[in-house]
């Protein structure tokens, strides 16, 4: 028998091929389970992960995410960090602009990812990474 | 890398994504999809995504690119199975999906691409169709 998930300590995947985007995926849609969110809301997480997760390793030349299962007091939620030491988006303004792109996709990936969840934190600059915090809570 | 399987049942590619596919084996259908449409001569393909928890931005282009590709050699492409939260989590997304025809499943789809391929031979004639035009629901 397997182990439960142990609500509140954070597990972490590495990014660094296509296949963890997939394992990426998968790992958020078992927290997002556990936490209980809804079907709807844990499509969307999931969704948002695989795209945020693609840019990691697209953009960011690699990295890792890490989730979390959070609880404010009202609602759980699932948090996820994505993190990588790449080059950084200089202009964050146009790369959350719909069909922006500087990779040959279509652009939605940032701007989609940011609908999809219910709060969205991105820390970057020209040469420092990019860190990006997002957080889907139970309805 | 993992591939996904073309079937191919009278006149119509099937491809039914049974598994979490990385964008390379994403990739790989789409090429196989046109070698084998060229190949076969099939003037349908449906792509049933029924096992798909999530249909994401890259997913999704490339579902819009099979369906470009198909027409440019003769074929129509039916995505068929889209689960309800896929659905709305790609309206959310801001994926339109161009270009691709949908139906709830795979017996629909197969009657849509029936329908659009009346008669493979020239004129579609009418003359033995029923009249239920004035028929109400």
């Amino acid at each position: 028998m397997t182990a439960g998930i142990d609500l509140g300590h954070p597990q972490a995947q590495a990014i660094q091929s296509d296949q963890d985007v997939v394992r990426v995926r998968q790992l958020i849609r078992t927290v997002a389970v556990a936490a209980r969110l809804s079907l709807v809301d844990q499509t969307k997480l999931v969704t948002a992960a695989s795209e945020l997760a693609r840019n990691t390793l697209i953009y960011g030349g690699g990295g890792e995410a890490e989730v979390t299962t959070v609880d404010n007091g009202l609602r759980r939620g699932v948090r996820i960090v994505f993190a990588d030491d790449g080059p950084g988006i200089v202009d964050l303004g146009l790369a959350l602009t719909d069909g922006y792109t500087t990779g040959g996709g279509l652009g939605l990936g940032l701007s989609g990812a940011r609908r999809l969840v219910d709060e969205f934190d991105i820390v970057t600059g020209a040469g420092q990474g990019t860190r990006i915090t997002v957080t889907k809570w139970s309805r | 890398m993992e591939r996904v399987p073309v079937l191919k049942i009278g006149d119509i590619l099937l491809v039914s994504i049974q598994l979490d596919m990385s964008d390379q084996t994403a990739i790989q259908l789409q090429d196989d999809l046109a070698e084998r449409i060229v190949a076969t001569g099939c003037h349908g393909v449906i792509i049933d995504i029924t096992a798909l928890d999530i249909v994401d931005s890259f997913v999704g282009r490339m579902l819009s690119t099979i369906a470009s590709i198909s027409k440019v050699l003769d074929a129509e492409t039916v995505v068929v199975g889209m689960r309800p939260a896929v659905a709305i989590t790609l309206v959310e997304l801001g994926l339109s999906l161009n270009g691709i025809r949908t139906a709830l499943n795979v017996e629909r789809g197969m009657e849509l691409i029936a329908a659009t391929r009346p008669d493979d031979q020239g004129y579609d004639v009418d003359d033995e169709a029923d009249d239920e035009t004035t028929a109400t629901t």
